[in-house]
């Protein structure tokens, strides 16, 4: 087992995790070390970033990672925090070695992840979270002349829409679930903000010719195999959606990207103790932090997505006061704090304007499956009282992902206060939880 | 509720919950009162191996009643209780584990209960994922495997058929008397109060005589066919887990998902409900030693739970000595899931005047001397 010892961890390499470990770094850390799932730095939201050519890297993607470059950051990539045997010391897993981490004090920076919301045929081959499929476009997938729908809430429809356009696709439908004043509320909002505003025309001018239908949602996704009718498993064919007054859209597809917001990801969070709550304007838990980014762990601080879905400019700016504090020098925070509220408020808003309308909740049938590791239908949970009993009778969120996917969906459907969450956070090999420890 | 049932089982673990059927099927009036959900305690924390010990008369007795009831009820037992009956090969390390494989068998022959010694080669041909060198094993055929918390809630079920009121997330605060208070403030009322809440016991009943023993386990993701049969260490009661120490042994158990859950360890004086690591790792270690090739396959999860432990390793099962209407059915440590059918037909047969099918005495509460006062 091979030991690691910093003044400064952090967990978590995209914008908040790279902006912490560099402030920490220039605030005079004696030694700052990055943990990251990936291969290269810049998290889900800057994927293949670094492997691009510097003039056709976004800016702040650029600087951003020129900065950690330049830092003298340790960066252990492909390495997953698995458990944390006693306060101080992380196990860390990765391709080839267990690594026992001691930290003087800790960012979490994990981030978050797509939420679903089941309803029939989510389960179908080609119906995807729009970060899944933005990653696997930018991973290779051909999406040339192929016919995207996307469904769901918030602003990241369009990027990703936008996006995927860039790369061929034919974007044949965005359905936003908020009702249109919403939306239009929102956008008012964003007439204050040049730089949103911007980005927000260009969006509205590539995508003007697809249709932007608001007050719009999933009812289902149909498949048919070619040779063989319309089994469950056939890739979606044509996607249906609903207002909730019996009117129907039904758009033929060769993907439907659903894209529900994103839901924090606490895992960490919560095996090291820390508290959470529950945010109304979001409809999920978030990490409780302090005005300094600290959790209610002493020395234990969050940033970014995890601490509660605020967008890029607020995780970087999160990041940077999360990484000062972390380093000892508060007080060098100080002038971040009140830009850092004003993104926060913004946060909010977009939060409350894009909130999940309350019919998403009843879209699964009985036999539409929410946990897709073990096979769980609708049916099976609604008598439940628990997640816990959920868990013990029906395996629900017992499988491999140990309730990543279904968890969100589970929580939105029934209100269930979240799971236990027990080590190992991610699927371990038998040898590292083996290790011996002296 | 309307009116008062003759008996109320506290605890909806599988032995509350059997004992629960078994007395609403002989003709009870029963309410089963559960703090949380059915099987959440130590049922959620057990392996659930169907399995005849030998360390004494009065465990093989009421393992193998129990085994037997086991074996009628799997039939009724719902799919997702994932009744298998896969064996026990309880392996042997060397020559010396070899004797006492050929003891264990002579003793179950002469019982006549079927088991078989097998040999290097017999053993390698069962798993032949075990590591190399190892002298053989005794082959259980008749032992099974259960996931106890389903199998509790079919029990529930059973009982509520026969008319039993199952009452569950209602936490019972107070045993007083013929009467039971509940953390909601409501009170019942019965004939007759069975404490059956495991590890709980001690608290709604002060002077127990039982600990609490810490056990952790770990369950891999789906590695179909990577063992076929509960294995065990032999020395596991005799070297691992017979001193008041902590303890671990070798003891893996094929999920009829594909999965392999991993034992075992006992720790005393814990009482804190999070992995110990340490003790995981020295768990998983000896599972490593055993099953080399485990060291690639990932865990996916793993979990700890408290057994209520008596000082002579049975359990607690008949009237309390000095509360007269207070009965226990509690102290089964390692061994609920296994002995919970069975102690509820003994149970039934003390409280409702049958004929009991093994002689009570060594699981009579009133065998220790308790301690403490009526009521902490």
């Amino acid at each position: 087992m091979i030991e690691r010892n910093a003044q400064v961890v952090v967990i978590g390499g995209g914008p908040a995790g790279l902006a912490a470990a560099v402030a920490a770094d220039r605030a005079g850390a004696d030694s700052v070390l990055l943990i990251d799932a990936n291969v290269d730095p810049g998290g889900q939201i800057w994927r293949g970033e670094t492997r691009r050519r510097p003039d056709q890297r976004n800016a702040t993607a650029g600087d951003t990672l020129a900065d950690f470059g330049t830092s003298a950051v340790l960066h252990l990539g492909e390495s997953r925090v698995v458990a944390a045997p006693a306060p101080g010391e992380l196990l860390v897993e990765t391709a080839e070695d267990v690594l026992v981490v001691r930290y003087g004090s800790l960012v979490i920076a994990t981030g978050a992840r797509e939420r679903f919301v089941p309803f029939p045929g989510w389960t179908r081959p080609n119906v995807m979270g729009v970060g899944g499929l933005q990653a696997m476009v930018k991973g290779g997938l051909p999406i040339e002349g192929k016919r995207v729908a996307l469904a769901g809430s918030g602003p990241l429809l369009l990027a990703v829409a936008d996006s995927l356009q860039a790369h061929g696709a034919r974007i044949v439908l965005v359905a936003e679930q908020a009702p249109s004043h919403k939306v239009a509320r929102f956008g008012m909002g964003m007439l204050m903000d040049p730089g949103k505003l911007g980005q927000g025309l260009g969006y509205a001018w590539r995508l003007r010719r697809v249709p932007y239908r608001r007050g719009w949602w999933p009812a289902r996704a149909d498949g048919r195999h070619r040779s063989r009718g319309d089994a469950s498993d056939a890739p979606v064919s044509r996607a249906v959606l609903t207002n909730g007054r019996g009117q129907e859209i039904i758009v033929a597809c060769d993907y439907l990207a659903c894209g529900f917001h994103i839901t924090p990801s606490l895992e960490l969070v919560e095996l090291l103790g820390c508290a959470t709550e529950y945010d109304t304007y979001q409809g999920q838990r978030t990490t409780v932090v302090d005005g300094m980014q600290q959790t209610s762990v002493a020395g234990i601080y969050g940033a970014g997505e995890c601490i509660g879905v605020g967008g890029l400019e607020c995780a970087l700016i999160e990041g940077r006061i999360a990484g000062l504090a972390a380093a000892g020098h508060p007080a060098e925070a100080a002038p971040l704090l009140a830009e850092r509220d004003r993104e926060r408020n913004r946060a909010q808003a977009l939060n409350a304007a894009f909130s999940l309308r309350p019919e998403l909740r009843r879209l699964a049938d009985p036999e539409t499956v929410v946990c897709r590791c073990e096979d769980i239908p609708l049916s099976r949970l609604v008598d439940l009282s628990s997640w816990r009993e959920a868990k013990l009778h029906t395996r629900c969120g017992m499988g491999a992902c140990q309730g990543r996917v279904c968890g969100g969906a589970v929580e939105f459907l029934f209100d269930w206060e979240p799971r236990s969450t027990r080590p190992p956070l991610f699927p371990a090999r038998v040898g590292t939880l083996a290790a011996p420890r002296d | 509720m309307s009116p008062s049932p003759d008996i109320i089982v506290v605890g909806g673990g599988i032995v509350g919950t059997a004992c629960a059927a078994e007395l609403a099927r002989r003709g009870a009036t029963v309410t089963l009162i559960e703090a949380e959900c059915l099987g959440s305690g130590a049922t959620a924390a057990g392996m659930g191996h169907l399995v005849v010990m030998d360390d004494s008369e009065a465990q093989f007795a009421l393992g193998r009643l129990s085994r037997d009831r086991w074996d009628e009820l799997s039939d009724r037992l719902p799919a997702d209780a994932e009744f298998e009956n896969c064996g026990t090969l309880w392996v042997a390390a060397d020559d010396q584990e070899m004797a006492a494989v050929r003891a264990k068998e002579t003793f179950y022959a002469e019982r006549e209960l079927a088991a078989t010694t097998l040999d290097a080669a017999a053993l390698y041909e069962a798993e032949p994922n075990l590591r190399p060198g190892l002298a053989g094993a005794l082959h259980v055929p008749g032992d099974s495997v259960v996931y106890a918390p389903c199998a509790a809630r079919a029990l529930a079920d059973e009982a509520t058929e026969h008319g039993a009121t199952v009452l569950t997330g209602r936490a019972v605060t107070r045993i007083d008397g013929q009467r039971v208070l509940l953390a909601d403030g409501t009170a019942i009322t019965a004939g007759r109060v069975v404490n059956a809440a495991g590890d709980g016991a001690r608290h709604l009943t002060p002077g127990l005589p039982v600990r609490p023993r810490n056990g952790q386990l770990a369950i891999t993701d789906r590695y179909p066919g990577f063992v076929s049969h509960q294995l065990v260490e032999l020395g596991y009661l005799k070297n691992a887990h017979s001193s008041g120490q902590d303890s671990v042994a070798f003891n893996a158990q094929p999920r009829p998902s594909g999965q392999v859950l991993l034992g075992s360890s006992r720790q005393f004086d814990v009482t804190d409900p999070a992995v110990d690591h340490a003790m995981l790792g020295r768990m998983l270690r000896r599972s490593l030693d055993y099953l080399p090739g485990l060291a690639d396959l990932q865990i996916i999860r793993c979990w700890t739970g408290f057994r209520a432990a008596t000082p002579d390793n049975l359990p607690l099962i008949g009237p309390h000595p000095s509360h007269e209407h207070l009965w226990l059915a509690t102290g089964h440590e390692g061994l609920g899931v296994t002995t919970s059918l069975g102690t509820a037909r003994l149970l039934a047969d003390l409280m409702l005047e049958g004929e009991p099918p093994l002689d009570p005495a060594p699981f009579a509460p009133a065998r220790f001397e308790f301690v403490g006062g009526r009521h902490a």
